[in-house]
């Protein structure tokens, strides 16, 4: 692997401190590698790299909201493996039933090809967006999409900061969850 | 949608989280756990009346330390197994520590025992009632495990869910002590032991479906 966990791991606990730079950095370094993870590991079954994006946006989801489960004492890289270790045997068991039993030591390798395509998935985020409720709807898109802060949200839609907050992060949330359920079920 | 879109909607004032959340988390589910199963089983079974006695006492505190271990060491295997690829980190056998070692203090108790004693030292006058109590009380306490689960992310879910099962029942354990007139080692041994175990296999069976993320 080209990147090291030395690397990674200093990214992730500046981004758990709040620092966006570095946590736009690692996902980009995360979205290369689990893009090149998922098109081995799906093109091969005859699977789309169309799927493939939609499981590197779904890992990207996951481990946003679940990104308070890694233990800065801990490695980074096995708690990305994980993770995308988790969301592909599911991703393949919720897809087709034949696929069940997906060999372990198979998936474990993450050391593929680093892949920097232009890439796109299946999902549409104006229709993700569209079925939550509209104050995530609204948290989301001031604060996520055109970067507001906080408290500006809080103002416009005069509602306090701390409301804005919990809007995004179960607006977050649900949108993680549905990706995880709308893929081909 | 394209991937760098999703990244840089991600990224965009993202904000700091805040490390001992998940212990706060834990510590809470465990007290409220410990506190629902000890009123369930005082408001449904009732307290023993026959507390006075000194011996007595000693095999409630027993019963407590017992139930108390499968939980502690229950609790701690958790929060492994909580995190993605905690179930690498220890062998699931660790987790049943607790219980292998009371089960041989229970072997040495009925070698040293009187024959005729055996009966009644494994079998008690109870067993089917605290067969069926512990797990029925373990139901809240799993609840709550299960709630703090959700808000993790294990990657075995079968584990999980069945070492979910284990707090759940050492929980109720410690609640239907409080009622079980039973007092052998034995008996605590078999019979604590065995409703702890449904909980964990029902837990593992329960826990693909509820912890799916």
């Amino acid at each position: 692997m080209a990147a090291n966990e030395a690397e990674l791991k200093s990214l992730m606990v500046k981004a758990l401190e709040g620092e966006s730079l570095a946590y736009r950095a690692l996902l980009d370094v995360m979205s290369r590698y689990l893009r090149a993870f998922f098109r081995v590991k799906l093109l091969g079954q005859g699977r789309s790299a169309t799927e493939a994006e939609d499981l590197v946006q779904e890992v990207l989801l996951a481990i946003h909201t679940r990104r308070h489960t890694f233990d800065p004492d801990k490695p980074f890289t096995p708690w990305m493996h994980a993770i995308a270790r988790y969301k592909l045997i599911d991703y393949l068991r919720r897809t087709r039933g034949a696929y069940a039993d997906v060999p372990l030591d198979e998936v474990i390798d993450l050391a593929v090809d680093v892949d920097t395509g232009q890439a796109e998935s299946g999902h549409d985020l104006q229709k993700l967006m569209k079925s939550l409720p509209e104050k995530m709807q609204r948290a989301i898109q001031y604060v996520k999409i055109d970067g507001l802060s906080v408290a500006e949200a809080a103002k416009r839609t005069s509602t306090s900061e701390s409301a804005i907050k919990v809007n995004i992060h179960r607006g977050l949330k649900a949108l993680a969850a549905t990706v995880a359920r709308e893929e081909k079920s | 949608m394209k991937t760098d879109d999703l990244i840089k909607m991600l990224s965009t004032n993202v904000e700091p989280t805040d490390r001992s959340k998940i212990s706060r988390e834990l510590a809470g589910v465990v007290l409220f756990g410990a506190a629902t199963s000890i009123t369930i089983a005082l408001l449904t079974t009732g307290l023993r009346s026959d507390l006075e006695n000194a011996h007595i006492l000693y095999f409630l505190l027993l019963k407590f330390a017992f139930a108390g271990m499968v939980v502690s060491f229950g609790v701690f295997y958790l929060s492994r197994l909580s995190r993605p690829g905690g179930e690498k980190m220890r062998s699931p056998l660790w987790a049943t520590a607790p219980l292998v070692a009371f089960l041989a203090i229970a072997a040495l108790a009925l070698i040293a025992a009187p024959v005729m004693h055996l009966r009644t030292m494994v079998m008690g006058t109870e067993w089917l009632e605290c067969l069926i109590s512990i797990p029925v009380i373990a139901v809240v306490p799993f609840a709550a495990v299960v709630w703090f689960l959700r808000r993790m992310a294990p990657t075995d879910l079968v584990r999980a869910g069945g070492v979910a099962g284990v707090v759940a029942g050492g929980m109720s354990a410690m609640g239907y002590a409080l009622h079980c007139t039973d007092d052998s080692l034995p008996f605590i041994a078999v019979w604590y032991g065995g409703a702890i175990v449904l909980c964990a296999l029902a837990g593992a069976v329960l826990g693909p479906k509820l912890l799916r993320w």
